[in-house]
């Protein structure tokens, strides 16, 4: 549900680097939206569509890439891939993990003009 | 006087008032005079596809000049310079802020009423209510004698940054006092956005599944403290309490657990121990900061 949300947030700062950057038109957004963000990439495109109507970035592209979920293994010492946040270690069975990649929610390039 | 502005949602209502105060604005709050915002209709005057065109004006036709930006900017930046100045205007003040999160019906605002009927007497506290619409909440609250500010976030599902730091100029707290945030019955969405609170409380009924913490990842992940509520009614229920506290530790090893019953009473004592503990916490740094008056 808050996809919408996250969109008018990009929207806002695409409205911000138009200015600072000195550019009119967004033709390509790219964003790293990590696999426990919280966010649904499906709604995220719905939203940015709808939300990037009528602006500098309507019709713009979008590209998603989602870096994998990696936690700290405490037991282990080492880092392991996890697919959810309650996913125990892979290798040893404890859930002392630390989330240490996966919570990307940014904004990575633009392509403008 | 806005003094926090930047925003994006237009129907947000404090008090019944559009957030900016700007009564009388058919439902527009963002038409500033002092601010540049363009968000109703989304205007932007120079869109239009300039092709070939330059910066300095020169022209080469058939060339496109787009390029390309290195941004590796947070998309929840803005919300989160938000939450950072709402965290800087409690640590001056030496206030406690919690953000109270949970699922619609867990008993938030019983739990509120119960809490400050046991400690508004020696420590002054205040409280920011989020709900799509109505304001019973904050009336609800405001029975038992303490301020209450309603915010209605009209389509949206969760309190952000933004709409706090509005709430802060209305409420205006007191010093050394605890603000509690009530956030949207939601599991989802409140997660996901920093209030500038020192810590997020997960409030889960036992009448809902122990498998809530699973389900809802985020959130017990973002939290410090789950509190465990209606639990008068365990005896009618199968509710696995142990489980549900395993489950939640699967999500965050460090989540702290806490049995209560807003009802009956029944364990909260421990909680109002954690919010002094907490508040404790929060005033140390006031007493030792040079911005304490």
């Amino acid at each position: 549900m808050h996809e919408m949300a996250l969109c008018e947030s990009i929207l806002g700062i695409l409205k911000d680097q138009a200015e600072s950057q000195a550019f009119s038109r967004v033709d390509r957004v790219c964003l790293e939206v990590g696999l426990l963000s919280g966010v649904e990439t499906e709604a995220l495109r719905f939203g940015f569509d709808v939300v990037m109507r009528g602006s500098l970035a309507e019709g713009a592209r979008l590209e998603i890439v989602s870096p994998p979920a990696l936690a700290w293994c405490m037991p282990c010492a080492e880092q392991v891939e996890i697919k959810q946040r309650f996913d125990p270690c892979p290798t040893c069975g404890s859930h002392q993990l630390q989330v240490t990649s996966g919570e990307e929610l940014r904004i990575k390039e633009l392509e403008v003009s | 006087m806005c003094t926090v502005c930047g925003c994006a949602e237009g129907e947000v209502r404090i008090e019944g008032r559009p957030s900016h105060g700007q009564e009388g604005n058919g439902g527009h709050p963002h038409v500033h005079d002092h601010h540049d915002h363009d968000q109703a209709g989304h205007h932007h005057d120079h869109h239009h596809h300039d092709y070939g065109r330059g910066e300095a004006g020169a022209s080469v036709p058939g060339m496109s000049q787009s390029r390309m930006i290195q941004l590796e900017q947070d998309i929840l930046s803005k919300n989160n310079s938000y939450a950072a100045r709402n965290r800087a205007y409690f640590e001056e003040r030496g206030i406690l802020a919690l953000n109270l999160v949970s699922s619609p019906g867990s008993g938030k605002t019983t739990l509120l009423v119960e809490t400050l009927r046991r400690m508004a007497a020696d420590v002054p506290c205040s409280v920011i209510e989020g709900d799509q619409q109505t304001s019973n909440d904050a009336e609800r609250i405001r029975e038992t004698g303490v301020k209450a500010l309603q915010i209605n976030t009209g389509k949206g599902c969760h309190l952000d940054g933004h709409m706090i730091g509005h709430a802060l100029e209305h409420l205006d707290p007191d010093e050394g006092s605890c603000v509690f945030i009530e956030n949207v019955g939601n599991l989802v969405c409140p997660a996901a956005f920093d209030l500038g609170e020192a810590h997020k409380v997960a409030i889960l009924s036992v009448t809902e599944g122990e498998d809530k913490p699973l389900k809802y990842p985020d959130m017990f992940a973002a939290a410090d403290l789950m509190l465990l509520n209606k639990t008068d009614l365990l005896p009618h229920l199968d509710f696995d309490v142990d489980l549900a506290i395993a489950n939640a530790r699967k999500v965050n090893p460090g989540i702290k657990a806490l049995c209560v019953s807003a009802r009956s009473g029944e364990g909260l004592e421990g909680w109002i121990n954690w919010i002094r503990a907490a508040h404790a916490m929060q005033r140390i740094g006031h007493v030792a900061s040079p911005a304490a008056e």
